[in-house]
């Protein structure tokens, strides 16, 4: 492992960032697909030089893109998810039926064995697979077709399924989170699935502590402590160490508890990252100052970071796909803003660099260590 | 026949191609068979054009022949004689966006 590749999804193209293990000097290639929009790419970790990418844009619909020379071309794969049988209907804003629609791939998740094999995580929230290298998707329907399923209601960006994790140690467990029905575990590689939101708390919710309707931003893991995950909910900073079985508020003593992002240091898997924000109304940082959290403790006890980063004047937002690390020996933190700035620590947040300032609005960061 | 597309930027990005497109269109031409054409030489704009579901035109493109909007006729509408002679191209617009 000498150097790393930063994919890098924005509002208006898709973005490959090089640097050797220094991590200081950094090569931004040039836009891929300039204009249209990726909510996500992501490289197998089976086969480092296939990536996958969504693409889509408003005008033209979905396509996915893949790349099996680490993304200098690229292959348009299908881009048909049908949802298996009659859909059925969710529940809309305004509690009335609503029929499920697709409109567009939030997240891409590689099999971790298998570089053919990737999950897709869709709006209106379903989970599709495809085991020919995105040639064709088939519906792994037993999530959408839980007794809750009719139940499920979007939140303000439509409703995404925009996590899925894999137990490094066990592939038949998956994990996803959909906003705003919650996050859900399957233990039989996505036939079945149950909602894993005890211990949770929304207030925005008729009932609080419902098993469902949590708007849940992202879920992390560690993947040598695959029973712990640390969620980032709409409110709250959560922990659970029972395969989501319950979960534990860690927020302790962050001035705001809203975000997006969370993740875990690749070689400290209680040291979790989070880039905390104002508030659900307003998408900025708190007083202006745009700092990373970090928890040495797996949580409740958080230390500002902020070398490097803006500390007066900045009003970005951090999106839920938008934060990684990498798996050097001095493990990288890398997050992207809606302003275009990509940031990198390589000393595992104590210091920040912009690898770039002025991109489109950032909406993914995934990074391979090479 | 050879029927002569202008495809806008984003798909032409797509197909990667530069400028105008030309297909060839058996039988009537119209909007679904100059589409059909498009989509069995550049795939990947199978669904770009068409929502793929429902089989009519995306409603943010709007289509234009010989200096008339053809959006709103019926996809199996024959395009003008100067399109099928290949005299005129069709034009495959993106509504514009505001900012």
């Amino acid at each position: 492992m000498s150097g790393v590749r930063v994919l890098v999804g924005t509002r208006k193209g898709a973005f490959i960032l090089n640097s050797d293990g220094a991590r200081r000097t950094w090569d931004v290639g040039e836009v891929q697909f300039g204009g249209w929009q990726f909510y996500h790419l992501k490289g197998s970790p089976a086969d480092p030089n296939r990536i996958y990418a969504s693409q889509s844009n408003d005008w033209f619909g979905q396509k996915i893109q893949r790349s099996s020379d680490g993304g200098k071309t690229w292959e348009t794969v299908d881009s048909k998810f049908s949802y298996d049988g009659i859909p059925g209907t969710h529940q809309w804003y305004d509690g009335t039926p609503h029929p499920w629609e697709f409109k567009r791939v939030w997240h891409l998740e590689p099999s971790l064995a298998d570089p053919d094999t990737v999950y897709a995580g869709v709006e209106d929230a379903a989970l599709f697979k495809s085991t020919d290298a995105g040639a064709t998707w088939t519906e792994l329907s037993g999530l959408r077709r839980h007794s809750t399923g009719s139940k499920w209601s979007p939140g303000a960006g439509g409703m995404c399924l925009h996590t899925i994790l894999i137990d490094p140690t066990n592939h038949d467990r998956l994990y996803v989170a959909i906003s705003a029905a919650g996050a859900f575990r399957s233990d039989d590689g996505g036939a079945t699935w149950k909602p894993i939101t005890k211990g949770l708390h929304s207030k925005f919710l008729p009932v609080p502590d419902a098993e469902i309707g949590h708007c849940v931003h992202r879920i992390a893991q560690h993947p040598s402590r695959p029973q712990t995950l640390f969620m980032q909910k709409h409110w709250d900073v959560m922990r659970s160490d029972d395969h989501g079985e319950s979960w534990q508020r860690i927020s302790g003593n962050l001035a705001t508890d809203f975000g997006f992002v969370i993740d875990v240091h690749a070689h400290e898997p209680e040291t979790v990252f989070i880039v905390p924000i104002k508030s659900d109304s307003e998408h900025y940082p708190l007083d202006g100052k745009l700092q990373v959290f970090r928890s040495r403790s797996g949580g409740n006890e958080w230390e500002p970071l902020t070398k490097g980063l803006p500390q007066k004047d900045c009003y970005v937002n951090v999106l839920r796909e938008a934060m990684d690390v990498d798996s050097l020996d001095s493990c990288g933190v890398y997050f992207g803003t809606t302003g275009g700035q990509v940031y990198c620590s390589a000393d595992g947040g104590d210091t920040w660099n912009a690898i770039v300032r002025d991109l489109p609005p950032v909406v993914s960061v995934e990074v391979q260590t090479i | 026949m050879t029927v002569r597309v202008e495809l806008p930027y984003h798909l032409r990005q797509l197909a990667r191609v530069n400028g105008e497109v030309a297909v060839e269109v058996s039988g009537a031409v119209t909007m679904n068979a100059v589409i059909d054409a498009l989509d069995a030489r550049y795939p990947m704009l199978e669904g770009t054009i068409r929502d793929p579901a429902t089989r009519q035109r995306r409603p943010l493109l709007r289509f234009f022949a010989c200096e008339e909007d053809r959006s709103f006729e019926p996809l199996d509408a024959p395009l003008p004689e100067a399109v099928a002679q290949g005299r005129e191209p069709v034009i495959v617009l993106g509504a514009i966006a505001g900012g």
